[in-house]
């Protein structure tokens, strides 16, 4: 046998090994979502008598309208997009202008305030939560949406502004000062310059981020008519004890809308995770 | 799920000089001003006099209702003989070192599996991060359905001929903790892995055929290539696991709430049941503010490389 078909062989087993090994890794990464789905649509019946892990012996979409409809899913969903999407929208556009600046202007302290604002954003919520949820009460605003947004905005607004300062740091300055001769003020440059640096990684981030929160939502939220998909899927874990298939498809409706923001901006969404990796 | 930022590796290209030309215009316009300020007193209203207040009702006994009394540091001396808290330290660490310690070896484990552009790759990489973007609540409420008594878990061994084996995973003092951190490293590798190919990414080739010319086999390239050239992600990785285990909430909160018996109670789940259910709220901030502590020092470090590079 000669020298140059062994090496062919033993490259074709690396691999087939390569392929066994990662492809079981992601079998048993799949698994409980491939699990969760088909639960979904599995009818109470089904499941109570033949178990869990049996092989599916029924199909029913019913489950989806036990959840949204019964379970207050849609309530929630909307209340959930009602919160994320101006809280991304505000976050990133307060963050880009502290970002403009701090990285653009010699702003006395810059440093200080830039870590000031990122060592906010690190702190561990906890020391915050008691202090938060007596603020909103103070505000006349606690167990309204309002609350919610406001501390997710005041709380990661830090980060952003770290990482677009980051970015902004990267512009030639030349760019600047020729739009400064061209006659154009500070808000010209923010908005034809600096706020399009905002990118949709950004966007991708800090939706999934906000939208799968729970722990801000139960702080400043009580009733269950305000509460955001996360905090709606555990009332849905005490209302359907142990119907597997009212959960499962409750489960799907909450992780649909970030998998499809995560589908639609996938490599937005590694980058964000990356951010100063890839910039 | 803490995101920070990893740190720029040194570019070929020399730092531009320093000093006021390469910066912007030297006087600040009122404007720019004020697009700091917005965002700034954002974040003062809701997070840096919230901090200073919590800090504060840690010295004091507070039903919400009441005043607040002043105790002076009796809450940290009723901790000392609290059994619960000793539990949920206890707890606490051993999620740091579990949770924190595999997702960061499991992470750098698939990223090294996963580094080499290959047919495939891309599917087995989607497959380990499709969880990132799910909440911990569905996550939590999917491995619920797996450790039921009924569960899949339980049929699996019984399958397989373990039935010996079969267990309620989430009622047991023994398993419960256990079984919450099984979930949440199924989360979190994925997010691993990402950092830790972007780091394998910037490695330079060379560096690995220069050690291969030198004869090195794979496990010294791996020991004295690869280890050393991940020193940054190493860190951002530290920090990451740190943060995100001290925070862990969301996970222990939609399977156990912390129980059975405090079994599972992480200092996270046991501040949040001490505020808001028993409402002792002073005792509760005393809480908070342990975790303050043990954050710190990663805190703390991260601002001070953040600090070197903001400049």
């Amino acid at each position: 046998m000669s020298a140059t078909s062994t090496a062919v062989r033993r490259k074709r087993a690396a691999t087939a090994g390569f392929h066994l090994g990662a492809g079981a890794l992601a079998v048993l990464w799949l698994l409980p979502i491939a699990l969760v789905l088909v639960t979904s649509l599995r009818s109470f019946d089904d499941i109570a008598v033949h178990g869990l892990g049996s092989w599916p012996r029924s199909f029913t979409l019913d489950n989806f309208r036990q959840a949204w409809v019964d379970g207050g899913q849609q309530r929630a969903l909307i209340n959930s997009l009602v919160v994320t999407i101006p809280c991304v929208l505000v976050t990133l556009a307060l963050a880009a202008m502290a970002a403009f600046a701090l990285s653009r202007y010699e702003v006395p302290f810059r440093r200080s305030l830039l870590l000031l604002m990122l060592g906010g954003n690190l702190l561990p919520p906890q020391i915050l939560l008691i202090p938060v949820s007596k603020l909103s009460e103070l505000m006349g605003v606690y167990d309204t949406l309002p609350a919610l947004i406001g501390v997710q905005i005041g709380f990661g607004v830090g980060f952003y502004v770290f990482v677009l300062h980051g970015f902004m740091r990267a512009i030639p300055v030349e760019i600047q000062q020729a739009a400064l001769i061209d006659g154009a003020g500070p808000w010209q440059i923010f908005r034809r310059i600096i706020l399009p640096l905002t990118r949709p990684a950004l966007a991708a981030l800090s939706f999934t981020w906000i939208f799968n929160d729970l722990l801000w939502a139960i702080t400043v939220l009580r009733s269950d008519s305000k509460m955001p998909i996360t905090g709606a899927l555990i009332g849905l874990q005490g209302q359907f004890v142990s119907m597997w298939n009212v959960i499962a498809a409750g489960s799907v409706i909450a992780a649909a809308p970030t998998v499809a923001v995560f589908l639609r901006f996938q490599r937005h969404f590694v980058a964000g995770l990356n951010l100063g990796a890839v910039k | 799920m803490a995101v920070l930022t990893v740190p720029e590796r040194t570019s070929p290209a020399p730092p531009p000089p320093r000093g006021r030309r390469t910066r912007g215009p030297r006087r600040t316009p009122p404007l720019v001003l004020a697009f700091l300020l917005v965002p700034l007193l954002a974040e003062a209203v809701w997070v840096f006099w919230p901090a200073l207040q919590g800090f504060y009702l840690a010295l004091t006994n507070w039903d919400g209702v009441s005043a607040p009394e002043f105790v002076g540091l009796g809450n940290f001396r009723e901790m000392a003989h609290d059994q619960v808290f000793r539990t949920a330290a206890v707890d606490t660490v051993l999620w740091l070192v579990l949770f924190g310690g595999l997702s960061a070896l499991l992470g750098l484990g698939a990223a090294l599996l996963l580094q080499q552009e290959r047919r495939g790759v891309g599917f087995y990489r989607a497959a380990l991060f499709r969880p990132v973007v799910f909440s911990l609540v569905a996550t939590a409420l999917v491995w619920q359905a797996i450790y039921q008594p009924d569960g899949v878990l339980n049929q699996l061994l019984e399958t397989v001929g373990l039935g010996s084996l079969r267990h309620a995973w989430l009622a047991d003092q023994d398993t419960a903790l256990y079984a919450v951190i099984v979930p949440a490293l199924w989360r979190q590798v994925g997010y691993v892995m990402v950092l830790y190919l972007a780091g394998l990414k910037g490695i330079d080739p060379a560096l690995y055929e220069a050690a291969k010319v030198d004869g090195a086999g794979p496990w010294q390239r791996f020991r004295h290539v690869t280890l050393p050239q991940l020193r940054g992600v190493n860190a951002v990785v530290l920090s990451v696991i740190i943060i995100d285990s001290l925070r862990s909430f969301d996970v222990v909160w939609s399977l156990t709430r912390g129980g059975p018996y405090h079994s599972s109670e992480l200092l996270s789940t046991y501040m949040y049941s001490t505020a808001f259910q028993s409402l002792r709220l002073g005792y509760g901030s005393a809480l908070a503010v342990v975790i303050f502590v043990l954050a710190f020092g990663v805190i703390a470090s991260y601002l001070v490389r953040a600090f070197r590079e903001a400049d």
